[in-house]
């Protein structure tokens, strides 16, 4: 199974390199672009076939190394 | 007094800190491989900076998974002393010996300059040849070293007095301006609850001569030489 783990800065945790790309969409003429927040997506290639330990496995793998849970917050989807 | 200093692949500020560690405990420290397990008869650990792992998905997050780190564990279990300077800092707080995280400085730049550091107290074995209060100068040289915990952790460091050093103007005052990477509370370097822990992101290990410029960092250096024989 895949396992897509998408990796973002905290609400509330500043995210200057959102803001960077922000202003720089701004110089180029999207003046209607708001707040931009900028984070990572993971793509895990897994042997198990059950989605649901699939999803548990990518969430500890999240949770031990693929996100700083102090600052960072993540979502697993399984497919 | 035997120190040792971890090196992991992509850090760069290892010999500045041997030197450093050289200079005021008179022993050259040993110089230990990320793959090695064995800390044992150490003294005090010390992380250099640099870019370990090449700063893979964050500063510091492979190193704190490498085998080393169990033995660093073990240290620090036992009440051993550990030094984490600059990417040593990001690592200690990645492997979660420190609190808090670093994250990308404020203003997206790295930082390449002299920052003047406060010290919060001067009674811990890394500070006692400073005096409470003193500003002393140290070189940054990192992009991402903007402290972050949240309130309570923070208001945690300050009620337990785990913050070591402060950017503060050269004449000690916590401004915005002084803080260059934007850490919260103007925070440069924390200790662990018991004090044996200390990380920082400026580089005092780079002001040790006045060959260098200066002696600013070298009485941190000192107080560790005084730990034990």
């Amino acid at each position: 199974m895949k396992a897509v783990v998408t990796v973002m800065l905290k609400e509330g945790v500043l995210d200057p390199q959102g803001k960077a790309i922000a202003q720089a969409l701004h110089g180029l003429g999207f003046a209607a672009v708001g707040e931009v927040r900028a984070g990572k997506r993971i793509e895990l290639e897994l042997a198990e076939t059950d989605p649901a330990r699939a999803r548990a496995q990518a969430e500890e793998m999240a949770r031990k190394l693929l996100a700083n849970t102090v600052i960072e917050s993540f979502r697993v989807e399984v497919a | 007094m035997r120190a040792a200093i971890i090196v992991f692949p992509g850090i760069n500020r290892e010999r500045d800190l041997a030197i450093a560690l050289e200079r005021s405990t008179g022993r050259a420290p040993r110089m230990v491989w990320h793959k090695e397990t064995d800390l044992a008869g150490i003294d005090l650990i010390a992380i250099p900076g640099g870019f370990s792992y090449g700063d893979y998905l964050r500063c510091g997050a492979m190193a704190a998974q490498s085998p080393v780190m169990g033995a660093i564990r073990a240290h620090a279990a036992r009440g051993g002393h550990i030094l984490g300077v600059c990417n040593g800092f990001q690592i200690l707080t990645e492997a979660g010996l420190l609190p808090g995280a670093l994250l990308r400085n404020a203003a997206l730049r790295f930082l390449s300059m002299d920052c003047h550091l406060r010290v919060e107290r001067a009674d811990t074995d890394f500070t006692r040849h400073y005096q409470r209060g003193e500003v002393f100068r140290a070189p940054l040289a990192h992009g991402d070293g903007n402290y972050f915990a949240d309130e309570a952790t923070l208001d945690r460091l300050e009620g337990e007095g785990r913050v070591a050093f402060r950017y503060t103007t050269p004449m000690g005052e916590t401004t915005p301006g002084a803080n260059r990477n934007g850490s919260a509370r103007n925070i440069a370097g924390i200790y662990s609850e018991n004090l044996r822990i200390l990380g920082l992101m400026p580089h005092p290990e780079d002001l040790v001569d006045p060959l260098m410029g200066g002696t600013d960092g070298k009485p941190l250096f000192d107080s560790i030489a005084a730990l034990a024989a």
